[in-house]
Formats: structure tokens, sequence, C-alpha cells
């Protein structure tokens, strides 16, 4: 058969088809959605010659495997993990020829927690509002791939400069990150806003792409009550009551009623969706609004 | 007004009141349609609009800051219409609590000239703003677990219709079977920020087996 197509055959354990998801829509409830690790999915379709919006394949720690109905190439990158083709170990991270066919097999993450699949031509399903991200909180776009799935590729256009090596960079061990203080950070006791920078919290097993939750002292209001729903953006702080900060990744909801207590830098966020559960967590205050990095 | 900075690109402007929060969102897609204001997204909610994609929000909250808002505009196009059926769960309930018939719930509702306020929730939610003050009605403590696509409900001061079966805690009056949200249509939503709203009731309003005063 010669259709461009991807049939999987292992899903993993959540792999979804991700690009750079559809942000002005938040006026309507629509999340952004979108790669989490935007930096490595943008890599992975130029190491397949594809354009930096196409849509890739996002898996979640233990990867996938895939058999293509025609000859492509692919990249796989973001979080390390062993590749192979027909069981023949392949290169990560490196454009692969994988023959009509063939089964490519995208392996356990070896650190990080997402990694990306690149295919020429791109995963071709129907887009919803000009993307064609899955979102795990609307449910718009396609759902979680399950085995037997059958994706349709788009044809390679042959207009993007295909590269042969490019720097990834390697999951934290830590995650530092920079935050702008606010919009609610007067919602938090002072004793809070100094536990919030100087204690550690860990990434908790239950972070998922709407939200990346964590584990540790839990912050004090200085208001109680209830704050009227109000848009959100991405990388915003969020305490729920049990005091636990969540920022929010790209499948958050659009307006909210927690506090926000700060801003995570949006240079910070790709290493957040590669922290795996346990991670350390240090926010670090960066002065003024004017800030520019 | 005050503006607070959201990171380094993004504002979160806070107001008083749902009406001052509509007068702004008008102001804003104004200021937008005429060239004056770059801004990727505009996301109204009960006393705030967040915009978010500046280049320069400082500048901006400096400018918002001396802004005086004009009044809400009158709507630009005609009321979207709902068909309801009078028919929920909860039709009782919110009677007892207004002190009214279930028929005069119906009545009063559809009597009401909505306008939504904001969208959130899910796709296409549009929180409804339009109903006396008196009539706001709490929360259900705990929410359904399963409410169905197409149900009103009320919950606080705002109308409400869900868009797809999901949990949720409104007190629910009635049914439509208008779809609120289709991504294959163009416009997507039925309702978005700033659209008038009717509800038209689908006769007969409701009799039995509820007590009806003439």
């Amino acid at each position: 058969m010669t259709d461009r197509a991807l049939v999987v055959v292992r899903p993993g354990a959540l792999t979804t088809v991700q690009d750079r998801g559809r942000p002005g829509h938040a006026h309507l409830g629509v999340p952004r959605s979108g790669a989490l690790d935007a930096p490595a999915a943008a890599l992975m379709n130029r190491l397949v010659g594809n354009p930096p919006g196409a849509a890739v394949l996002e898996t979640t720690l233990d990867g996938c495997d895939l058999r293509p109905r025609s000859a492509v190439t692919v990249a796989v990158g973001g979080a390390p993990c062993p590749v192979s083709v027909n069981g023949r170990p392949a290169p990560w991270g490196a454009p692969v020829h994988v023959p009509a066919g063939a089964l490519l097999s995208v392996g356990k993450a070896v650190s990080g927690v997402r990694t990306y699949v690149a295919v020429s031509g791109g995963v071709a399903v129907d887009p919803v509002l000009g993307s064609r991200s899955t979102d795990l909180l609307s449910g718009l776009g396609p759902p979680p791939l399950t085995a037997g799935t059958v994706l349709p590729l788009g044809r390679p256009d042959g207009t993007h400069a295909r590269v042969d090596v490019v720097p990834q960079p390697s999951p934290p061990t830590e995650l530092v990150l920079r935050v702008t203080p606010g919009p609610r950070d007067d919602w938090f006791t002072a004793a809070a806003l100094r536990t919030f920078t100087t204690r550690t919290y860990r990434v908790s097993a239950s972070s998922n792409r709407i939200g990346l939750r964590t584990e540790g002292p839990a912050l004090e209001r200085a208001v109680d009550g209830e704050l009227p729903s109000e848009g959100m953006v991405l990388g915003a702080i969020q305490v729920p009551p049990d005091g636990r900060p969540v920022i929010f990744l790209a499948d958050h909801p659009t307006t909210g009623g927690y506090p926000v207590i700060a801003v995570v830098h949006p240079k910070d966020l790709p290493a957040t969706a590669q922290a795996t559960p346990g991670t350390p967590v240090h926010f670090t205050f960066v002065s003024g609004r004017n800030d520019r990095f | 007004m005050r503006a607070l900075p959201v990171g380094d690109r993004a504002l979160l402007v806070e107001v008083s009141s749902d009406e001052e929060a509509q007068a702004l969102h008008a102001e804003l897609l104004r200021r937008r349609a005429a060239g004056s204001l770059r801004v990727r997204e505009i996301v109204p909610a009960a006393r705030t609009v967040l915009l978010d994609g500046l280049d320069e929000p400082g500048r901006l909250a400096a400018q918002l800051s001396d802004a005086r808002l004009p009044p809400v505009p009158p709507p630009a196009k005609d009321a979207v219409e709902i068909p309801v059926r009078y028919d929920g769960p909860d039709l009782a309930d919110v009677a007892e609590r207004w002190g009214v018939s279930p028929r005069e719930v119906a009545r009063i509702h559809a009597a009401a000239a909505f306008r939504v306020a904001f969208c959130g929730f899910a796709p296409g939610f549009g929180y409804l703003t339009g109903l006396p003050a008196r009539y706001a009605v709490p929360r259900h403590a705990t929410p359904r677990t399963a409410v169905p696509a197409g149900s009103v409900g009320l919950a606080g001061p705002y109308t409400g219709v869900y868009p797809r079966s999901s949990p949720g805690g409104w007190r629910l009056i009635g049914t439509t079977d208008a779809v609120l949200w289709d991504h294959t249509r163009e416009p997507a939503a039925l309702l978005s920020p700033g659209t008038p709203v009717r509800f038209v009731p689908v006769d007969p309003l409701p009799v039995a087996p509820f007590p009806v005063d003439s």
C-alpha cells in the first residue's frame, strides 16, 4: 500500500497528537493545548523537514510503537529513549528512515516524561479551530491514540530544510522556575510568600497536561473567601484550598477561581513538561513586570 | 479600574461590577478592531478582563489607569433565541427559593433579556447575566456527576446551558435542543461574550405535577 498513514501498534500509556495548539479562543472557553515541550516538538519537525507547526505525537513515559504504510522519515526526541526499526537500534534525536510496513519502536523514557515523534509530512488528522492538538481538558481534537488507530500523514512539501543534528536540553533533575509575583500574591501571607520561594516542592505524580501539581508545604492565605472566576494564562501558579501550588500547562482551563500567586516565565515551561514525579521544584521571584530575558 | 501584571506578557484588568466588566470588554474589543490594541487573547470574566499576549503590558496598564469607560454599547446583533422546555429537575426547588410557582419561574426567566458576560468551564459554556439580583441561587453543595447536554441551569447570578454532558452543580430549570457548540460549524460557539440572549418557552409551560397558582 502506498497510502500515507501511520498505524498505531502500541499506543503506550498516553500518546496524543500535538501541534502548536489553538490559542486565540480562550474567550469561548477553549484551552490553548499544544505540545507541552514545544521546543522539542519544533526540533523534531526540523529534523524531518516539516514546518514547525506540523502535528507530531507526544508520548508519556513509555513511548509507543508505530507502523507507517509508506516509507517515511521520522525523528524521535524530547525525553531520551531507545529507538528501533524492525528491532534494529536507530538513533534518537536524528532523522531515521522507516521503510513502508516496518515497525518503529519508541521505547520507555530513560529520563524525562514526554518523547516527541515527528513524521515527514506531519500527522494530518482534521484540524479543529485551526489545530490538530488533543485537548484532554475539553476533549477537542483527536482522542488519545489506541491500538489500531490509523493516522493520516501529510505530504512532505520539501520547502523546509532538514537538519542532521540538533542540541537538545537534558530533562531536568531539578526545576528552578523563575516566576513573576501576582496577580493575586496579596491573597497570601508574608510567611506563605517566603515559604513559596525558599522551601523545596516536589513534582506530584498526579501531574498531567492540564497542570503540574506539587507536593510540599501548604501556602497560607491572607484573604478568605472566594475569588470570582478570572482568566488564566499558561504558567499561572494557582493555589487551590489544599495550599499546594499547581502550575497551569497547555490544557489548562481558561478561567479559574483560585488565586494565582505567581506566573512561571515562558522559557522555563518546557522543562516542566519533562520533570518526573519527585523532581525538586524551586520557585524564584524575578523583580517587576518590566523584566525581559 | 486596576491593571495587575500577569507574568511578562499579560494584564488582568479588575473592575468593580459585572456591568463594568462588560463595558471594559466591549471597549477593548473596539480598540482591537480599530487597530490600537494588539493582543492575542481578550478573556472577560466576572469582575476582570484578561489581556494575554501583549508586547508592552506596562504601557497599556498606564493608559488604562487613566481611561474612563464608556457605557456598555447596545448589542450589535439581534438576540440569540434559545428554545427551552421548563422541565428541569430543580424547577420546583428554584420556585420555592424564589417564592413563586414553577410556571412563574418560567415566565420570569423567559421575560429576562440576557447577555453573555463571559465563557468558561467548557467550550461554548456561557455565563449569562440578566436576571434581577434577587433571583440568585446557590449551586448544589454536591454537584451532579452527569448533567445532560442542553440542560439550562442557574448558579449565583448566572444562567448557563451545558454544551455537552458533564458533571455540574447548577440548579437545572429546563432543557433545550439548541446546539451550543459544534466545532464543524462557523462560528463553533452559539454564545460568545457580549451576545444578547433570550429564552423562548416551548409550549406548554409546565403544569402538572407542579402546583400552579393562577
